[in-house]
């Protein structure tokens, strides 16, 4: 799944806040996600740019609030996980509320 | 530039002269505050007003209201409150002509403007096509209440509630 | 009404004992959210872009958090009525997650409302007299006051009027709306400070001057943050009917000269150090001496309106003992223990002030369940006149409370989860939500709270303690008040993990003072032995009936430093 990599590049997906829900969605393929998983991975720094400019553009159409590059860590599978803390909790919830958020959501639709 | 007065925009009879302008011998000129004590002693300005920063001491400018026809504040940023008691403070100081505040600000400040004793704001054309008219129009009319003295209808709550019970 | 207003319950006691609206006040909050609700449309619509929206989402409460908006509602000085938190239930239920989570500053705050909903709940709001303006941004932010208001033994006078015409001065004024900064002002009328008055930017005093007229005490430039301050007397007797037209000067100065080049140095507590004091005084004075004060005459008629509002309940005449309640606590151990902590002695005979703890031992300081929040409403009005108080330690409070009815209303109160027996105490935590919920948070703050109140979860222990405030904050804007915690802490980032500064010998009375920093910043697992090995430290070395703060403030920090290290050798990396 995953491909070949530029080591001294790390990995990023384009996370921002949903304008009418305040939601937090991820840059997919398809346009945006409330998933991670389904967030689109950029590789190297063009892809990075590009994600970049599309962040942009979504704010720019107030589709999306504050949208910004996260670095990721990807697994053999191909699934990333932030690598900071604070996008950690983006990413899932509250720690301290696990039956809300995005990680109840996850569970309960079986989204993954 | 747009000129939103009184809820519409109207046509500007004043023009905002760049320091390197020379002075024309007629119609209506705001200069900067540099400039003024120059602009003060041609005879030939009948209509004379000035563009100011927000930190400008209003006893600076008191000696010449009754030359001055026009007072501009220059909000450098819709945020920056301070040309709001600027304003309040050159109409306690007895100015009584045109205050205008300048820069970016929106439809949502227009209550907090007329409150601080401003007449017409001027703003950017791609602001002003941003924030048509009709937003100007609608913002003006938000509040028929306000808890403070002359932002809306004139009288505060506290003073209609006074009337109330006389 | 609309179709939000809940059924009105059968109210048992008596009329409301705080200010309820007029119709000017009821159009006003009316007015602000059709306006609110026309700037959502635009956002929505893409007319106003967030960076146009951004102050006026704030000033009616709006955030954008880290999962989602969050809305803060106003509790303005801490009040409120049964009907009030019943709506705040209602509200939980239909837009958010069915809880709200009580702060530092009197004000409830919904952790996910969606942007498209804000202009119905603020509606919801005004249904029963309720808003959302002013709790954030650079504005004069809802007015906090001492939550025993009305009815502490030792109060002069109820500050809650004075609070009330501050909320209506300040309500969306013209000028004062986009300040350098935000700006927050208390008031308490009693000899003990509740209300944190000189950590605000205005404190105020109701005080009795010689001649016996009642005025105030002006304390400025107080606050927390990255440069924490203990407020200044600007003036020791302002004449109560001065007041407002003082508070404009004040205002206007601020408005005019301060920084605005860096927003950790717009607070007014710096334009105070760095302009001096005496120099702040003098321009104030000089303003309030050219201004029109007309606007703000003294009306002695308005004022009366306003205290009537807040007349006391129609207590019964009562002996000071009550027989049923003695005799419940020598019966109960648990309600006894109750008692000595949450029950707060009330100036009127056989009345009492009960705190309600929102710190369950391991639970979230400050969150209640909309269940609760019903059973709360519940409470007061079969026990406590309809009324309810909000404290800045994050408890409800219930002003009046027969001790004839207390032991009935702890049992209600324990089937609803609500009787932790430790207002006060090393568990009555105050904390900020921090990184589980805020979007400026450096690290979590909650997580360290639960630790600490499971650390020290025996209650007999913590009674052993004895008063002890620990105050948390996720980040160096001090939201939960760190600097003015008995034991302090502040979470930051430290090398990609969260990392805790912990501070001794803060105080937010009117003895305050800054806490100051124990050693380097340590891990969230290594908090609780901290926490432990100080109070070890305090236990062994504290005099007969010495709190925390009195043994820190008797030996110096240097001891307590000291023996931290001691334990730090052992390996606990302090």
């Amino acid at each position: 799944m995953t491909r070949a990599v530029d080591p001294k590049f790390s990995p990023k997906v384009l996370l921002a806040s949903d304008l009418a829900e305040g939601d937090v969605v991820f840059l997919g393929a398809d346009g945006w996600e409330r998933g991670l998983s389904r967030a689109k991975i950029a590789y190297d720094a063009a892809e990075a740019a590009a994600l970049d400019a599309a962040g942009k553009a979504a704010v720019a159409s107030n589709r999306v609030v504050d949208a910004y590059l996260v670095d990721v860590f990807v697994d053999a599978a191909g699934a990333p996980t932030p690598l900071h803390f604070r996008e950690k909790f983006r990413a899932a919830g509250p720690s301290v509320r696990r039956d809300l958020g995005k990680q109840a959501w996850l569970q309960g639709a079986g989204n993954r | 530039m747009a000129l939103v007065s009184d809820g519409a925009f109207i046509a500007d009879e004043w023009r905002r002269l760049a320091d390197e302008e020379s002075l024309p011998g007629a119609g209506k000129v705001i200069v900067s505050l540099g400039r003024l004590p120059a602009a003060l002693e041609d005879a030939r300005l009948t209509a004379l007003g000035v563009y100011v920063a927000n930190t400008t001491d209003p006893k600076a400018l008191a000696p010449h209201f009754s030359r001055l026809a026009l007072i501009d504040i220059a909000f450098p940023a819709f945020t920056d409150g301070r040309g709001f008691s600027l304003a309040r403070l050159l109409r306690r100081e007895g100015f009584v002509g045109e205050l205008r505040a300048s820069g970016r600000l929106t439809p949502d400040q227009y209550l907090h403007a007329i409150g601080g004793g401003f007449d017409t704001i001027e703003i950017p054309d791609e602001l002003a096509a941003h924030h048509g008219e009709a937003n100007w129009a609608k913002a003006r009319q938000a509040r028929s209440l306000s808890y403070q003295r002359g932002v809306a209808g004139g009288a505060s709550i506290l003073e209609r509630r006074r009337k109330g019970v006389a | 009404m609309t179709a939000h207003d809940p059924a009105l319950p059968p109210r048992p006691n008596s009329a409301p004992t705080i200010y309820a609206y007029d119709e000017y006040d009821r159009a006003f909050v009316r007015e602000r959210v059709a306006e609110f609700r026309g700037q959502v449309e635009r956002r929505l619509a893409g007319a106003l872009t967030e960076e146009e929206f951004r102050p006026f989402r704030l000033m009616n409460g709006l955030y954008l958090q880290l999962h989602a908006y969050m809305l803060r509602v106003a509790i303005p000085y801490g009040s409120l009525t049964s009907r009030q938190m019943r709506q705040l239930a209602y509200i939980a239920d239909k837009w958010d997650k069915g809880y709200g989570h009580f702060t530092t500053r009197q004000n409830l705050q919904y952790n996910w409302p969606k942007l498209v909903d804000v202009p119905d709940i603020l509606e919801a709001l005004a249904d029963v007299d309720m808003h959302a303006i002013q709790t954030s941004g650079n504005c004069i932010r809802n007015v906090t006051a001492d939550h025993f208001a009305g009815v502490a033994a030792d109060e002069l006078e109820d500050p809650r009027p004075t609070a009330e015409f501050l909320r209506q001065w300040s309500s969306a004024h013209a000028e004062f709306s986009f300040l350098p900064r935000k700006f927050k002002i208390a008031v308490s009328g009693a000899e003990h400070d509740r209300a944190a008055i000189k950590i605000h930017d205005i404190g105020l005093r109701i005080v009795k001057n010689a001649e016996g007229e009642i005025g105030y005490e002006v304390i400025v430039g107080g606050g927390l943050g990255r440069t924490p301050f203990v407020g200044k007397l600007l003036r020791e007797f302002l004449p109560r009917a001065q007041l407002l037209a003082y508070l404009e000067a004040i205002l206007r100065v601020y408005n005019r000269f301060g920084r605005r080049d860096n927003k950790y140095k717009a607070r007014i507590k710096i334009l105070v150090h760095e302009t001096g004091l005496d120099e702040i005084r003098a321009q104030v004075e000089a303003e309030f001496a050219a201004m029109d004060r007309a606007p703000f005459a003294y009306d002695a008629q308005e004022l009366e309106r306003v205290v009537a509002a807040f007349a006391p309940p129609a207590y019964e005449a009562l002996p000071a003992h009550s027989d049923g309640f003695e005799k419940a606590k020598a019966e109960n151990a648990e309600f006894a223990a109750f008692a000595a902590v949450n029950v707060a002695p009330h100036k009127v005979p056989g009345y009492a002030i009960v705190t309600v703890s929102l710190k369950p031992i391991g639970g979230i300081p400050g969150d209640a369940t909309s269940a609760q929040m019903r059973a709360l409403a519940d409470a007061t009005d079969t026990y406590g006149f309809g009324e309810l108080r909000v404290s800045h330690e994050q408890n409800i409070i219930l002003p009046h409370v027969k001790r004839d009815d207390l032991f009935a209303l702890w049992r209600d109160l324990s089937a609803a989860g609500l009787a932790t027996a430790n207002a006060g105490l090393i568990s009555d935590i105050i904390s900020c939500p921090g990184l589980d919920y805020c979007s400026l948070a450096t690290a979590r703050s909650i997580p360290i709270a639960q630790a600490i109140s499971e650390r020290f979860a025996d209650l007999e222990r913590q009674r052993l303690i004895g008063k002890l405030g620990i105050k948390i904050s996720g980040c160096i804007n001090a939201c939960g008040h760190h600097h003015v915690g008995a034991i302090g802490i502040l979470g930051l980032e430290k090398k990609g993990v969260e990392s805790y500064q912990i501070t001794l010998g803060g105080d937010p009375t009117l003895s305050a003072s800054i806490g100051e920093l124990l050693g380097p910043g340590v891990s969230a697992e290594e908090v609780p032995d901290v926490i432990e090995s100080l109070v070890q430290f305090y236990l062994a070395e504290r005099r007969d009936g010495e709190a925390f703060i009195d043994t820190w403030r008797r030996l110096g920090h240097k001891r307590f430093k000291e023996s931290a290290r001691r334990e730090g050798e052992d390996g606990s990396g302090i």
